[in-house]
C-alpha cells in the first residue's frame, strides 16, 4: 500500500504522519506537495495538521484552492481512503469532502492535551480495529476545533453512522454533540480533530493511534485480496 | 540629487547642533568618537545607524565587562558566544544548538506581539546557524495576578508565543512562570530554542570572499520596529506606549517558508555566510558578517524588497520587520538558490556584495548615501565600567534570623496556600495553549524537572530547562547566580540527563544605577562560578538592562536556560511518584533557610534576609550520585526541592503522580521550618523496594546526606516528624487547588 502525505506550505504534522506510517503501516510512504495535480500513484492519502497558508482567514480556505485538491476530490470519488487530521480536517470541511464547518475553540483558547475519545463507529476501514464504544486516548492540538453544522446535517450525520469519533468526558473545543471526527457517507474519507499519528508509541503518551493506521492496513490487505480473488 | 523622501532629514549640522543624537541614545562622548571615525559628522542615516549599533542591546557596551567572566570553554564546546547561537558536541556526529533571549521592553507595551517575534527572533538564531530547531522554551515573569492589567500582559504574552511556535510547528515543551509586585509593569519575557545539527553543516554568519553577491530573503522591509534596538535599551516611562510602533509584527507562517527554505539552501552546500536579521535590522546582520570576514560591504538599497513607497535609508536600515535573512554565496549559484526559494514561494533578490575597503557602504537611488567603516561600526563602540556599590538593603540583612518569624501551626493550610501560589501552581493554563507534541519526539511533557526530546534515529535525548529564582538574587546576587545555574542543572539530573551547557539571559534593571551594577557583577560572578564547578560551559546569550518600572528596578533576573543529554532514553526520569510501596528518599540537608522562600513571601507577605546557602561542592556530589543511580535504573522518580521546600515537593510528586505517600521526617528544626525551608541540593526520590539495598549501600559510600523518609501510596499526602502528623491532606483537594489557583485568578475569582 503506497500512502501519500499531503504537503502544503505551513504544513507541520507532515513529518508525524509520514514517521507515524513508517512505524506503525511499514508501507511505502511519500510527501505530495501542494502543486502536484495527480494523486493516481497512491492507495491512501494523509492530509496532515499544520497551518496551511498560515490559516489566515480561516483555517483550511486558501488550501483548499491548491492544485492538489482537484486531484484530491477526484480520488475521493475514486473511493480511495481519505485522513484528513487537524488542519486537515478543516481542508477537508472546506473543500466540502465533509460537511459542517469548524468554529473558533469555545475557549478561544489552543488547546493542546491528552483527550479521551469514545470510538462510536468501528466499521470504517480506519477504525476497524478498535472495539466499538471504546475509550481511547489520544492528544489534540488546535484552535479551531470547534465542529459546527446544522441540526438536519446533524441528524443525517447520525442515521449514516457518520459520527466516528466523540469526545468521551470531556469536550474541549465545544463542538456540536461532542463531535471529534466524522466520515462521509461512503466511509472512505474521514477528519478527525484529535492527532492519532502522535499517538503511536507509550513514550508518547499513548499508543492508542496505532490502531488507526492498522485499521487502514488491514482494510487495503482486505480488499487487495478480494480484488486479486476476483 | 534625487531624495525627496530624505528632504524632511535633519542635516548633519542639524544633528550636531540640535544634539539630535541624544534622542537616539548616543551620548556627546560617543557623537565626538563617531565623528572621529567618519573624519566628518554624521548624516541622520549614518547617526541613525550607529546609534543601534552602538546600543546596549547591539554592543553591550555596559555588559562586556561583566560578561568576560563567563566561563565558555569547554570540550564539547564546537562554537561559544559571539556567533547567533552556541553549539555543543552531543557525539555521533551531532550538535546541540541553542540560546536565549529576551523581548522584554516590546512585550511590556504590545504582549501579545512582544512575545511572538521573540519567539521568531530566537528560531531564527538557531536555523541561521544551520540547525533544524526542536524545542522552545520560555521563562515569564510577571507581577502580582490578581491586578488586572497583570492578567492582561500574562494572557497576551502566553497568546503570543502560543500563536507563533505552534503556527511554525516547533513544540513549546518547557519553562518556567513566576509571579512578584517587583516585575509590575516590566515583564520579562525570554524566549529559548534549541536545534539539532551534523558537524558539517555548522553555518556562520560572515561575508566571504570580496566581489560575492549577498542576497536578502524574506518579506518586504518596512516601518515596524525602527529603533527596536534603542528602545529596548532604555528605560520603560509613561511614553513608553508611544513606542509600541517600535514593536514588530510577527508572521510565523512566513518564517516557517524562510527557515525550510534556508535549511535547504544550507544543505545544498552553497552557502558561504548567512544570519538573520534580528535587533538592528539589516544594519546589524550587515555590519556583523563584513566584520567577522575583515571585509566591507556595499548595499544596493533600491533593491531591497519595501513595503511602502517612499521608504528612506535611514528607514529601510533601521527597521526591524521581521523573518528576514541575508546570506552570501557565489554569484554562479544563484539559479540554485532562487530555485530553492521559488520552491517556497520566496524570492531572493541581490542586495549587495561584499568589499575590500572595510566599509558600510549604501547606495540609494543612484547615489552614496552613507559610508562608515565596519569596525567603528561593530568593535569601536566605547565599553563603560560603571561604578558599582554594595546596596543599603544588602548590608541591612546580614544578621536576619529565618526562625524570627512565629511559627506556623496549621502546615495543610500553608501548603495548600503554596500550592495556590500562581508561581508553585500548575502551570497547565499556559502549557496547554502551547502546542508542546508537534513533531512526535517530545517524551517528557511540561510540568516535570525538565523537558525531554528525543533525538530522531538515536538511543539518545536532550533534557532542557530554565531557571531563575529572583528572589535569591536580589537578596543576594552572588549566592543567587550559582543557585540558578546549579537549580537548571539539578533539574536536568532529575531528568536523567547530564548537563551540558547554559545559555544565560540577564535581565537586570539600570546598570546607571551603582547598586544594580553591583548585583549585575555579583550575579554574573556567582553564574561564573556555578558553571566552571559543575562543567557547564556558557555558549551563548543575551542581557537586558533597563528593566524598570516606577517603583524602581525588577530583581536581578540571571535566566538560565541548560541542555543535557540523556546517554540512553530508558534513563528518562519524571518527577511524579509511580507505585505504591516505592521508598521514598530525600538527598541533603534541611536547614532553617526561609529567606526569599516562598513560604515567606506567600504566608508573611516578606522577600527578606538571605537566600538558601549552596556549596557548589555538595552540589557537585548530590548530582553526580542521582545521575549514577538514575542511569543505574534505580530510581523510579526524581524531583528536586525548589520553591515551596521539602513539603511542596512532596506533594508535586504525589499530584503528578495521582498517589499519596506516608512520610515521617527526623529533622531538629521547627516543624514549618523543616516543611518549607529552600535549603539546596536537595532531591526527592522514589525508588522500587528491590533496589533498596543497593541504593543504600552506594549512598553510604557517598558524602551525601540522604534519609529513608517513607513509602508511596494510598490516597493521602501524610507527613509525620517525630511522631507527630503535620500535614495530612487527601491528594485529590491538593490537586484541585493546585490546578485550579491559574484558571480561578483569570477568570478573576477572589482567592
Amino acid at each position: 500500500m503506497h500512502v501519500a502525505v499531503l504537503v502544503f506550505p505551513g504544513s507541520n504534522c507532515d513529518v508525524d504522519c509520514y514517521k507515524a506510517v513508517e512505524q506503525t503501516m511499514e508501507q511505502p510512504v511519500s510527501y505530495v506537495w501542494h502543486d502536484k495535480d495527480d494523486l493516481t500513484a497512491y492507495d491512501g492519502i494523509i492530509i496532515p495538521g499544520g497551518f496551511s497558508y498560515g490559516d489566515y482567514l480561516r483555517s483550511g480556505s486558501i488550501a483548499r484552492f491548491a492544485p492538489v485538491m482537484s486531484a484530491l476530490v477526484k480520488a475521493a470519488e475514486e473511493g480511495k481512503w481519505i485522513l484528513g487530521i487537524c488542519n486537515g480536517f478543516q481542508i477537508l470541511l472546506e473543500a466540502g469532502l465533509l460537511p459542517g464547518a469548524m468554529l473558533k475553540n469555545e475557549n478561544l483558547k489552543f488547546q493542546c492535551f491528552q483527550s479521551t475519545l469514545t470510538v462510536e463507529n468501528n466499521q470504517t476501514v480506519f477504525t476497524s480495529d478498535y472495539e466499538h464504544q471504546e475509550k481511547i486516548t489520544i492528544p489534540i492540538a488546535h484552535g479551531e476545533g470547534n465542529y459546527y453544522c446544522d441540526p438536519q446535517t446533524l441528524a443525517q450525520l447520525e442515521q449514516h453512522n457518520q459520527i466516528v469519533f466523540r469526545y468521551a468526558d470531556h469536550n474541549p473545543n465545544g463542538s456540536v454533540d461532542h463531535i471529534a471526527g466524522i466520515c462521509n457517507k461512503q466511509g472512505n474519507v474521514l477528519g478527525m480533530m484529535p492527532h492519532p499519528e502522535r499517538a503511536i508509541h507509550d513514550w508518547l503518551g499513548s499508543a492508542d493511534g496505532r490502531r488507526m493506521f492498522t485499521s487502514i492496513l488491514k482494510a487495503w490487505r482486505e480488499h487487495h485480496d478480494t480484488v486479486i480473488n476476483s | 540629487m534625487t531624495q525627496l523622501s530624505t528632504a524632511k532629514e535633519p542635516t548633519a549640522e542639524q544633528i550636531e547642533s540640535l544634539q539630535l543624537y541624544k534622542q537616539m541614545g548616543v551620548s556627546d562622548h560617543e557623537f565626538e568618537l563617531i565623528c572621529s571615525f567618519l573624519g566628518r559628522k554624521p548624516n541622520y542615516t549614518e547617526i541613525g545607524v550607529f546609534s543601534v549599533m552602538w546600543s546596549e542591546h547591539c554592543a553591550y557596551k555596559n555588559s562586556k565587562p561583566i560578561l568576560s567572566r563567563f566561563p565558555t570553554t569547554g570540550e564539547r564546546v564546537l562554537v561559544g558566544p559571539g556567533e547567533g547561537a552556541g553549539i555543543v558536541d552531543i557525539g555521533d556526529n551531532q550538535a546541540v544548538v541553542f540560546k536565549i533571549e529576551s523581548h522584554n521592553h516590546p512585550s511590556a507595551v504590545e504582549p501579545f506581539q512582544g512575545a511572538a517575534t521573540g519567539v521568531g527572533g530566537i528560531i531564527r538564531d538557531i536555523f541561521s546557524m544551520g540547525a533544524r530547531p526542536i524545542a522552545l522554551l520560555n521563562s515569564l515573569r510577571f507581577g502580582n495576578l490578581e491586578n488586572d492589567r497583570v492578567k492582561y500582559l500574562f494572557e497576551h504574552v502566553v497568546s503570543g508565543i502560543a500563536g507563533y511556535g505552534n503556527c511554525i510547528g516547533i513544540p513549546t515543551v518547557g519553562g518556567e512562570v513566576m509571579f512578584d509586585e517587583s516585575y509590575e509593569g516590566n515583564p520579562l519575557v525570554n524566549a529559548m530554542c534549541v536545534g539539532l545539527i551534523d558537524h558539517e553543516d555548522i553555518q556562520k554568519g560572515i561575508a566571504k570572499g570580496i566581489g560575492n553577491p549577498v542576497y536578502y530573503v524574506g518579506p518586504a522591509t518596512g516601518r515596524d520596529g525602527i529603533h527596536g534596538a534603542t528602545f529596548a535599551s532604555e528605560e520603560l516611562n509613561e511614553d513608553s506606549d508611544s513606542k509600541r510602533p517600535s514593536v514588530q509584527v510577527g508572521d510565523p507562517f512566513m518564517e516557517k517558508l524562510v527557515m525550510e527554505a534556508c535549511l535547504e539552501l544550507i544543505q545544498s552546500g552553497i552557502v558561504l555566510g548567512i544570519q538573520d536579521m534580528g535587533a538592528a535590522g539589516l544594519t546589524c546582520s550587515s555590519a556583523e558578517m563584513a566584520s567577522k570576514a575583515g571585509n566591507g560591504m556595499e548595499l544596493y538599497l533600491d533593491q531591497v524588497p519595501q513595503r511602502e513607497e517612499g521608504m528612506t535609508p535611514y528607514e529601510m536600515m533601521l527597521s526591524e520587520s521581521q523573518e528576514r535573512m541575508l546570506f552570501v554565496i557565489e554569484e554562479q549559484h544563484e539559479d540554485q538558490a532562487k530555485a530553492i526559494f521559488a520552491k517556497w514561494g520566496l524570492d531572493c533578490p541581490k542586495v549587495g556584495k561584499v568589499t575590500d575597503d572595510g566599509n558600510l557602504t549604501l547606495i540609494h537611488h543612484g547615489e552614496k548615501v552613507a559610508e562608515m567603516p565596519v569596525s567603528a561600526l561593530v568593535d569601536e563602540c566605547p565599553v563603560y565600567e560603571k561604578p558599582s556599590q554594595v546596596p543599603a538593603y544588602y548590608q541591612e540583612s546580614e544578621s536576619f534570623d529565618s526562625t524570627k518569624y512565629e511559627e506556623i501551626q496549621d502546615l495543610n493550610e500553608a501548603l495548600e496556600r503554596i500550592l495556590a501560589s500562581p508561581t508553585v501552581a500548575s502551570k497547565e493554563w499556559v502549557y496547554h495553549q502551547y502546542d508542546y507534541m508537534v513533531r512526535t519526539n517530545t517524551a517528557i511533557h511540561p510540568g516535570s524537572d525538565a523537558a525531554v526530546v528525543a533525538i530522531e534515529g538515536s538511543n539518545k535525548a536532550l533534557a532542557m530547562t530554565t531557571d531563575c529564582n529572583g528572589r535569591y538574587v536580589y537578596l543576594d546576587p552572588y549566592v543567587g547566580g550559582k543557585i540558578a545555574v546549579s537549580e537548571a542543572a539539578r533539574n536536568v539530573v532529575c531528568s536523567g540527563a547530564e548537563p551540558l551547557a547554559i545559555t544565560d539571559n540577564l535581565n537586570f534593571g539600570s546598570p546607571e544605577k551603582p547598586e544594580i551594577f553591583w548585583q549585575l557583577e555579583q550575579a554574573a560572578d556567582g553564574v561564573s562560578q556555578a558553571c566552571e564547578s559543575l562543567s557547564t560551559p556558557v555558549i551563548g546569550g543575551n542581557v537586558s538592562l533597563y528593566n524598570e518600572n516606577a517603583n524602581g528596578a525588577i530583581y536581578p533576573t540571571p535566566v538560565i536556560g541548560m541542555v543535557g543529554l540523556v546517554h540512553d532514553v530508558n534513563h528518562m526520569t519524571t518527577q511524579s511518584f509511580k507505585t505504591a510501596g516505592d521508598v521514598i528518599y530525600v538527598l541533603g540537608e534541611t536547614k532553617a533557610e526561609l529567606g526569599g522562600s516562598e513560604f515567606q513571601h506567600v504566608v508573611f507577605g516578606k522577600t527578606e534576609g538571605r537566600p538558601p546557602e549552596l556549596d557548589l561542592q555538595k552540589e557537585k556530589a548530590l548530582q553526580a550520585a542521582v545521575l549514577h543511580m538514575i542511569q543505574s535504573g534505580w530510581i523510579n522518580s526524581a524531583h528536586d526541592c525548589s520553591e515551596g521546600g521539602l513539603a511542596t515537593a512532596i506533594a508535586e510528586s504525589c499530584i503528578s503522580g495521582g498517589i499519596g505517600a506516608a512520610v515521617e521526617v527526623d529533622m531538629d528544626l521547627r516543624h514549618d521550618i523543616a516543611m518549607f525551608s529552600e535549603s539546596q541540593s536537595r532531591i526527592v526520590l522514589s525508588i522500587q523496594p528491590e533496589w533498596q539495598t543497593q541504593f543504600e549501600t552506594y549512598m553510604s559510600e557517598t558524602n551525601v546526606p540522604w534519609q529513608n523518609i517513607g513509602e508511596v501510596g494510598g490516597e493521602q499526602l501524610q507527613v509525620k516528624k517525630q511522631h507527630e502528623v503535620i500535614i495530612d491532606a487527601s491528594v485529590s483537594r491538593l490537586t484541585a487547588i493546585w490546578k485550579e489557583a491559574i484558571p480561578a485568578k483569570m477568570r478573576g475569582e477572589q482567592s
